[in-house]
């Protein structure tokens, strides 16, 4: 099925989603996100954050209503299609998820082998992602010998080598301090200023205020606000 | 293009995460190898326990005396017609002279019986014979019968040429038949515990190999994340699966050159002819082939079954 507003990157029709359980992760959520949005997604623990983070994903699907891709419903793409809407999405977690026997570099590497890039786009691309990073120096580090921050920073530069057109973070600052999680934030500012739509789901109240950009707010499954200029308010 | 890029790529990526998940590669690869020594062992026991089998039972054999006198043509015949029996192994002929001979050469020590040949004036008191083996020593009474036929094993003037037959399998013949079912039954149990052993091992590698992937179940899911396509994932596992197997048929082979070296001189005595050394030298090639083979299989059909569950992000 396809969607006639084609302009939104991201569109939520009154999607639900319930578990075998039977609680509700979503309620009846709508909304929609234009192509260079930065949106943060608050809410307390259990509020239905990463869910609708999955459901973007097509790691899970909803129950009820539909999500859409631009104009596609991720629920009718084929497995091949699903792969490249994966590729069109760079994903930022709260551990890291880094590779664990991989270098810096083979885990930024990684990313872009997987998405069949040839050797002179790797050689061209990565040190580019890395410098944007900071982490030229590092790069020949395995995860283990690198500090919270500059793991996050590994995650972003792998997730923006590709160039995706969305960059998805989960709780991107959750395990980190105050300085590494504003710098953390500043990349993420500037990834989005070079026109990434960026996705994030977060608990800090400092980041928020600092981006003053849309906050969507969700409290037990349901969209609670929606605010354009937001502010952390729970 | 792509394609070999990526196949580039994926053994590439194996060797190194081979090299780089060292404990867990040297666990798998230790497990692999007690596998192929499982394995290679029952080959070689096979062999081994297969020709001393054969020897055994080729020392039941029925002993055809010939009588003094009967021309060699008639004797030759009469091999020439037991031969063409289907059940009928090998005839071997030996005339009189022949049996003298050996006579004796087994008895040069003995003073007295070669002076009371001697004492013979020439006159071969032993007779020709021919030596049947039979393919199975079941089929020897059947063979009897037939010997027992005149119209075969009479002379053209209608005199028989058989002096005697030996009545050996008939006086042992319980004794040869509670021998029969005995190896009947560790022919069929070796089988048994051969099938036994070489499945237990392959589980055991199997398992390994699960649980070598398992501890790279997050490694996958983040793949999938990154975009990697499932052939994309499951390549390097592939590859690290076939490593294993080749180098522990390697290792196994390496291990079974000092061990049938050591073992020869036992199993020589115990089970007579065979030298198991020899024979592993001889069949190296097909042992090299048997063991790569079955190791790269293994390691290739674990990795994919392995693999597969976690695949699905």
């Amino acid at each position: 099925m396809k969607l006639k507003k084609t302009f939104k990157m991201i569109y939520f029709d009154n999607v639900s989603k319930r578990y075998y359980d039977d609680t509700h992760a979503l309620l009846d959520v709508n909304f929609s996100i234009e192509p260079g949005e930065l949106v943060s997604i608050v809410g307390h623990s259990g509020a239905g954050k990463t869910t609708l983070l999955k459901l973007i994903l097509a790691e899970e699907f909803p129950t009820d209503g539909k999500v859409f891709f631009e104009s596609s419903d991720i629920k009718t793409l084929r497995k091949k299609e699903l792969l490249g809407l994966r590729r069109r999405v760079g994903m930022i977690f709260q551990d890291f998820r880094l590779l664990p026997h991989k270098t810096a570099y083979e885990n930024i590497r990684f990313a872009m082998e997987a998405a069949g890039k040839s050797e002179d786009e790797i050689q061209a691309d990565t040190p580019h992602v890395l410098e944007l990073v900071g982490l030229e120096d590092k790069i020949w580090n395995f995860p283990h010998e690198l500090s919270g921050g500059e793991k996050q920073r590994v995650a972003i530069a792998r997730a923006i080598v590709n160039q995706p057109d969305i960059i998805i973070a989960d709780e991107p600052t959750g395990n980190l301090d105050p300085i590494n999680a504003y710098d953390i934030i500043e990349i993420l500012k500037k990834v989005n200023e070079m026109g990434k739509t960026v996705i994030l789901t977060t608990h800090n109240k400092g980041v928020i205020d600092a981006l003053g950009k849309r906050v969507i707010t969700l409290d037990k499954g349901k969209i609670v606000r929606d605010d354009s200029k937001g502010k952390y308010i729970l | 293009m792509t394609f070999f890029l990526n196949l580039q790529r994926i053994i590439k990526s194996g060797f190194i995460a081979f090299w780089r998940t060292g404990t867990v590669s040297l666990a798998s690869l230790l497990v692999f190898t007690v596998t192929l020594l499982v394995i290679g062992g029952l080959l070689l026991g096979t062999a081994v326990f297969d020709a001393a089998l054969t020897q055994i039972k080729g020392k039941v054999d029925i002993t055809v005396y010939i009588l003094p006198g009967t021309p060699e043509t008639d004797i030759l015949n009469l091999q020439k017609s037991i031969e063409q029996l289907p059940e009928v192994k090998q005839v071997i002929y030996r005339s009189d002279d022949e049996v003298l001979a050996e006579f004796k050469e087994t008895h040069a020590n003995n003073s007295l019986i070669l002076q009371s040949i001697d004492e013979l004036d020439g006159e071969n008191p032993l007779r020709a014979e021919l030596n049947i083996q039979a393919k199975d020593p079941r089929e020897l009474a059947s063979i009897e019968t037939f010997l027992t036929n005149k119209s075969i094993i009479s002379r053209n003037d209608g005199t028989g040429i058989i002096e005697k037959i030996n009545s050996e399998n008939e006086k042992n013949k319980e004794a040869i038949e509670r021998f029969i079912a005995f190896t009947d039954s560790v022919e069929a149990l070796g089988l048994y515990v051969a099938i036994f052993t070489a499945l237990v091992a392959v589980l055991v590698t199997f398992n390994t190999i699960r649980l070598a992937i398992y501890t790279s179940k997050e490694e996958i899911s983040i793949m999938k994340l990154v975009g990697a396509s499932d052939n994309y994932v499951r390549g390097p596992f592939i590859v690290e699966g076939i490593m294993y197997g080749l180098f522990s048929a390697l290792i196994t082979l390496a291990l079974l050159y000092p061990i049938t070296k050591w073992i020869s001189p036992v199993t020589k005595n115990f089970f007579g002819s065979i030298n198991l050394f020899e024979y592993y030298i001889a069949n190296f090639p097909v042992l090299f082939l048997t063991l790569v083979g079955v190791g790269v299989v293994l390691g290739v059909v674990s990795s994919l079954f392995a693999i597969r569950r976690y695949l699905k992000v």
